[in-house]
């Protein structure tokens, strides 16, 4: 059953930014830009919390904003909050304000104000959708803007174009032939397993992950991160492919994640340049979670959401953090040591703190997830499931081999102050919080995702009745 | 009636809560940018110390008085949901407040020198934050009443031992060797990880207790049949080895030395060097499962002895010497756990943990010592070599100095025969993917590459 929110917080998120992204698209000023930027980023950060709040008071199993203006508009309810979505939308706002925030005063003639807030309203409409079109016509949206920069930037974007196209057509087309076929038949089977293809590429698990680094390479830092962070492909997963796909289905997928894990994890190891050490470590984390939700246990999908939430901050924060090296020393270049640690010593600790919670440290967000999600993995495939360990433990060995070279070594010489700035001291001050009270506090949200986990246990409906499954699926319910 | 076991609640909690305390506040101020001077980060170090070993103390002589041999202490369930629960509970009994006493009286003594020692040293707060990571993880590790909170405890311990040798992060060589230490300690982790993932499993239970049945420590029976005991021992001596740098990897042992001398002592010298046997002690009833796991572990302690003497003996640096004697004990204490000598395994840990702390401490003076030495007999002071000596043949004592001299070749052998293979396939890996994405990316003229090269720092954002 769905309940009335309290106040159209929904419509508010998504409409804020929006308008924010016209507003500020009209000021020549970058700096006022950018504090028109904030405002709006603000609000609409308002809005999400507003909306989890008021969701997690309704305690209803879906809600939607009182007002409809929304279904007003489009003749059918798109929005809905749910227990999946309902950490998701604030997790996103934060993210972008975040990245926002963090911007150096150096750099904000170069960071896309309007269009950062213009993707912010498409990914908070994609996650307050339920509707499988609504969220493919999103997504697809929402993979624009980074080639657009690129282009703009004259960078070479074939392979992110390539990959991208790829996905969309792969999407639409698993899609409209599912809605087509017969529930359970081969036809269903093959259009599940071409969503399923294109759910994995734009959640770069291996081989389907090529564009990942060389996004990182190519974009700015800022537009990289905030287009791969919220895991968008995770979200696809648990709408269109979990109610439907067949158990085999699941398990290949599962299979994938796992070995991509370690593969992203070994690649990571050896990665000489900043950025890709970062797209490789979060392809590695990113497969963990895609583990856990094509996992079908209760454990292993809780696990999944858990690690999805606590990854999106963390590898936010430690993508924030080597933007924030990056925008003091230009590329980082890990063939040599670049002896930063006596200059920023906080964004060290930042830095430290976000690898290890991005590993699932005892006592940061990421351990009860990792913890759960190594249980259900070894439980289903326990051979397999080993591989999941070995992922975190190289993973864990990357993170820290990438501290020393960044902070290790005779120190840079700059006259120059490299010392951490008011606003990215928020920032940082903001994601500790975060990381170690989720990690010390872990029981409301863990909480949280098991009931999600439950919810979509529950529209995975036994073998049985495998058309209302297909159904719900089809018409978005 | 007098509530004793209330008062252990009482005192289990102040235990933990000691080091968790300093912890918070060392590390709020530091990440708030607003460091403790040094006058109160000593004194909060002490008093979180001497109130945490009143505390096990107090635990001590309650157990003693009642004749409690195994106390539990359930600190909070973390993470309750359908099918599981995540507690974090303690466990006093006879292993592990003895280990608890030993961990706050080295550490203790330890933070009394390091605040002379350290004295208006740069990294003088970071010293005191990671060793506070230190002592929680060792608390927790030694109290640990389930396998996942010794987990946690362990990985705590890892992380601060790791960050303390590359403590001096302006030289290449300790950050370079605090690598090699965590990648060790990882290694040993993962062991430990999927040991305790099995053991949920087989015995569907992750309580020490539980597992562990009828008896308190050393008696008890553990749930798992003869070969199920095999494979998970040898998984958790995997991470005991990683831990106590038994053979083959111990070549972290002596590269630990890089960090300042009262984490050399307390860590590598006393404390987390023991850490494997004390896993070892804790899965004692584990052990007596399986005659083929025992023997394994006796010859692992064994070799590792004999390989630590011989190669301490030809260490031109103090610290390395010592740390080579050190392992020599801790493989000799290895070995007796695998024989079966509980209490003579702790009673060795106990004494030489304290011994060794003495003599990393004097190592700084160790020049002065000698002199005094010196001054008193008149002479140099020599050491008649031993009669065993002069009857091993020439070359093989040559031979047996090169294999000591290098260590017996372990880090070549785990560095060419394991990592680099590894690293070879993994690097021809990444030269593929790279030329993939170069077929999509179109030829650019020399001049292109020159501005975008000249452009990058600039617009990295």
């Amino acid at each position: 059953m769905i309940s009335d929110l309290h106040f159209s917080w929904l419509e508010g998120a998504i409409l804020c930014p929006l308008v924010g992204a016209a507003f500020v698209a009209t000021l020549r000023d970058s700096h006022l830009a950018r504090k028109w930027c904030l405002l709006f980023s603000g609000l609409t950060l308002l809005c999400t919390v507003g909306a989890g709040l008021d969701f997690q008071i309704s305690q209803a199993a879906e809600a939607d904003d009182p007002w409809h203006l929304v279904s007003r508009i489009f003749g059918r309810e798109l929005l809905l909050i749910d227990q999946v979505s309902a950490p998701l939308l604030p997790l996103v706002a934060l993210l972008y304000f975040l990245t926002q925030i963090a911007t150096v005063r150096t750099k904000v003639e170069r960071f896309p104000f309007a269009s950062s807030l213009l993707s912010e309203a498409v990914l908070l409409a994609t996650y307050s959708c339920k509707i499988p079109w609504g969220i493919v016509a999103l997504m697809a949206l929402g993979t624009i803007l980074p080639g657009l920069e690129m282009r703009s930037r004259r960078r070479p974007s074939q392979i992110y174009w390539t990959y991208m196209a790829l996905f969309v057509g792969l999407l639409c087309a698993g899609l409209y032939y599912l809605e087509r076929a017969e529930p359970n038949s081969t036809e269903a089977n093959w259009a599940a397993l071409v969503l399923g293809v294109a759910l994995l590429i734009r959640s770069g698990i291996a081989p389907f992950h090529s564009w990942l680094p060389d996004l990182f390479d190519r974009a700015t830092f800022g537009t990289a991160l905030l287009f791969v962070t919220p895991m968008v492909g995770a979200y696809g997963i648990v709408r269109l492919l979990v109610p439907i796909a067949p158990d085999w289905l699941l398990h290949t997928l599962a299979v994938f994640a796992i070995v991509s894990a370690l593969y992203g994890a070994s690649l990571a190891l050896i990665q000489r340049e900043a950025r890709r050490f970062f797209s490789y470590l979060f392809l590695s984390t990113a497969a963990l979670v895609v583990t856990g939700l094509s996992n079908m246990s209760h454990h292993g999908l809780t696990g999944g959401l858990c690690v999805w939430l606590s990854l999106a901050i963390s590898l936010g924060g430690l993508g924030l953090t080597l933007r924030a090296l990056e925008s003091r020393r230009g590329r980082l270049s890990m063939e040599k040591f670049q002896g930063l640690y006596n200059h920023t010593p906080n964004l060290a600790m930042c830095y430290g703190l976000t690898a290890l919670a991005a590993v699932g440290f005892p006592g940061t967000f990421g351990f009860v997830g990792s913890e759960l999600l190594v249980d259900a993995t070894v439980e289903s495939h326990p051979y397999v499931g080993i591989i999941v360990v070995l992922a975190t433990t190289i993973n864990g060995i990357a993170v820290v081999q990438t501290f020393f070279r960044l902070f290790g070594g005779a120190p840079y010489l700059t006259s120059v102050s490299f010392q951490i700035r008011t606003r990215e001291r928020y920032a940082v001050l903001l994601l500790a919080a975060v990381v170690f009270i989720g990690g010390l506090l872990p029981q409301p949200i863990v909480a949280s995702r098991s009931r999600a986990a439950e919810e979509i246990l529950r529209q995975r409906l036994p073998a049985d009745q495998p058309e209302q499954a297909h159904d719900a699926v089809a018409i978005g319910k | 009636m007098f509530d004793y076991q209330l008062l252990i609640q009482i005192c289990g909690l102040t235990v933990f809560g000691a080091p968790f305390l300093l912890l918070c506040v060392l590390g709020v101020r530091t990440l708030v940018g607003r460091p403790l001077s040094e006058r109160t980060i000593s004194r909060s170090v002490h008093v979180a110390v001497v109130t945490g070993l009143f505390a096990s103390l107090a635990i001590l002589g309650i157990m003693l008085w009642t004749g409690t041999r195994h106390v539990p202490v359930d600190l909070v369930t973390w993470v309750s949901i359908p099918h599981y629960h995540f507690a974090v509970k303690l466990m006093f009994d006879r292993l592990s407040v003895p280990f608890v006493i030993l961990t706050f009286v080295l550490c203790g003594t330890i933070s009394a020198f390091a605040s002379r020692y350290l004295h208006r040293e740069r990294g003088f707060n970071r010293f005191h934050v990671l060793y506070s990571f230190f002592v929680l993880g060792m608390v927790t590790a030694s109290l640990a009443g389930t396998i996942e909170t010794l987990f946690a405890g362990w990985e705590l311990v890892g992380l601060s031992s790791a960050l303390l040798v590359a403590f001096h992060l302006e030289r290449a060589a300790p950050v370079r060797n605090g690598l090699r230490v965590w990648t060790v300690y990882r290694i040993s982790d993962a062991a430990l990880l999927i040991a305790a993932v099995v053991m949920h499993h087989l015995a569907s239970e992750g309580d020490f207790d539980k597992l562990l049945m009828n008896g308190d420590w050393p008696e008890g029976q553990a749930l798992l049949s003869e070969s199920q005991a095999l494979a998970v021992g040898l998984l958790l001596l995997i991470a005991a080895a990683g831990k106590s740098a038994l053979v083959p990897f111990s070549g972290w042992l002596p590269r630990a030395m890089e960090g300042p001398t009262p984490s050399s002592a307390v860590f590598y010298g006393a404390l987390s060097v023991h850490l494997g046997a004390f896993l070892l002690l804790r899965v004692s009833p584990l052990l007596d499962l399986s005659f083929t796991l025992q023997a394994i572990i006796v010859a692992l302690g064994l070799v590792t002895a004999v390989y630590a003497a011989l190669v301490a003996r030809v260490q031109t640096d103090i610290k390395t010497a010592l740390s080579f004697a050190s392992l020599t004990q801790v493989g000799i204490i290895v070995a007796e756990i695998g024989v079966g000598f509980r209490y003579v395994a702790l009673v060795h840990i106990l004494g030489h943990a304290c011994l060794r702390t003495l003599q990393f401490v004097r190592a700084p003076s160790l020049l002065l010592d000698y002199y005094v030495i010196e001054n008193a007999i008149g002479n140099l002071p020599t050491q008649p070599s031993a009669a065993w000596e002069r009857m091993v043949p020439r070359r093989t004592t040559l031979w047996l100095y090169q294999l000591a001299l290098e260590r017996g070749y372990l880090d070549a052998w785990l560095d060419n025969g394991l990592a680099a293979p590894f690293l070879g396939v993994i690097r021809r890996c990444d030269a593929l993917e790279r030329r993939w994405v170069q077929l999509f990316t179109p030829r650019r003229t020399e001049n292109e590459e020159v501005v975008e090269s000249a452009l990058m720092p600039v617009d990295s954002l």
